[in-house]
C-alpha cells in the first residue's frame, strides 16, 4: 500500500529553499507542509520552491496551506514557486481556480530558473 | 433512481482527522471495484474527504469523539446508468441546508473550498437535517459522468489523461472558469 504519511524534505541551494513534500496532503497531513513552509519563508531566501512530485493527493486543506504561504511569501518578499504537479493534484488546483494564482513550473529545473 | 441496498458497504469512524486517510483508501477501492476510472475515483475520494473534513470542522467543531457514518450504495439512473451514492451522516450540529454554499472563488483566501469541490466533481449533492441527528449529505456520481477538469483549457489540464488512466471534461456551464 502507498505511504500516505506526509513528510517534507528541505534543501537549500543558491539562495533558494526547495521543499519536497511526499505523501497525502489532506486535513491531517497538511500541518507538516505548513510548518515547513513557514520555516522556509522566515529564512527569507529569494525563492521557495515546492516540488510536489511526491504528492499524489491534495485536499483543500493542502490548497489552503499553499494559499496561506503565498500570502506570507509576498509579505516577506519571497518568491513562491510550485512544480511537478501530478495530474490529479493539478486538477484540484484547476477546479478550485487557483492554478493562475500561483507560479507553477513543469519541472524542478524550470522552477529554479 | 433505483438503489441496490443489499450491495451497500458502510463504515463508521470517529470525527478524528487521523482516520480520513483510511476512508480515502476505502472509498477509492470501492470506486475501482465498480469500474470508475482513476481520475473519477480520485475526485470522488476528494469529495468524500472534503465532506468528512467539513463534518469534523463544522459539525463537531474539531471534537474528535463524534460519530460519522459513511454508506456507499450502488444506484442506477434511468438516463445516466449505474453509479454510486454516498451518504454521510453525523450527529453534530445542525445547520440550515440552504446556508451551505460555496464561497466566492474570486476571494483568494485559505479555506472554504470544500463545498465548491463537492458541487463540482459530484453529479448531485444534497444536505438534509434528519430528526435525531446532525446533518446528512447524500452525493452521487455516475460511471457515465466524466471526471471534472475545471480549467478553461481542458487540454492543458487533462490532455495527458484522455487516454490511459481516465477521462476528463470541463463541467457543463463552467467552461470559462
Amino acid at each position: 500500500m502507498a505511504d500516505h504519511a506526509a513528510t517534507v524534505a528541505t534543501v537549500e541551494e543558491d539562495g533558494m529553499i526547495i521543499l519536497s513534500p511526499s505523501g497525502d496532503m489532506g486535513t491531517h497531513e497538511s500541518p507538516v507542509l505548513r510548518s515547513a513552509l513557514r520555516g522556509a519563508i522566515e529564512k527569507r531566501p529569494r525563492r521557495v520552491v515546492v516540488d510536489l512530485a511526491g504528492v499524489g493527493y491534495m485536499a483543500t486543506a493542502g490548497l489552503a496551506t499553499l494559499v496561506e504561504s503565498l500570502r506570507g511569501s509576498r509579505d516577506a518578499s519571497v518568491e513562491l514557486v510550485l512544480c511537478n504537479l501530478q495530474p490529479r493534484v493539478k486538477a484540484v488546483f484547476d477546479i478550485a481556480r487557483l492554478a493562475s494564482v500561483f507560479r507553477i513550473a513543469t519541472t524542478l529545473d524550470e522552477a529554479k530558473r | 433512481m433505483t438503489t441496490t441496498p443489499s450491495s451497500q458497504v458502510a463504515l463508521e469512524l470517529p470525527s478524528d482527522p487521523r482516520y480520513l486517510c483510511a476512508v480515502r483508501v476505502f472509498v477509492g477501492e470501492v470506486c475501482r471495484r465498480h469500474g470508475y476510472a482513476d481520475m473519477q475515483t480520485s475526485q470522488v475520494v476528494l469529495a468524500v474527504d472534503e465532506a468528512l473534513a467539513n463534518v469534523i470542522k463544522h459539525g463537531y467543531a474539531g471534537r474528535m469523539d463524534g460519530r460519522i457514518s459513511v454508506r456507499i450504495t450502488p444506484v442506477t439512473d434511468g438516463v445516466k446508468g449505474p453509479g454510486l451514492s454516498f451518504t454521510i451522516d453525523d450527529w453534530g450540529k445542525q445547520v440550515d441546508p440552504s446556508s451551505i454554499r460555496s464561497r466566492d472563488l474570486a476571494d483568494i483566501r485559505p479555506g472554504g473550498l470544500g463545498v465548491h469541490i463537492i458541487q463540482q466533481v459530484m453529479d448531485s449533492a444534497a444536505y438534509e437535517t434528519p430528526p435525531g441527528q446532525g446533518m446528512r449529505l447524500t452525493m452521487a456520481k455516475y460511471l457515465s459522468s466524466p471526471a471534472v477538469c475545471g480549467a478553461a483549457e481542458t487540454e492543458r489540464c487533462c490532455g495527458g489523461l484522455q487516454t490511459g488512466i481516465g477521462s476528463c471534461a470541463t463541467r457543463k456551464g463552467d467552461g470559462n472558469g
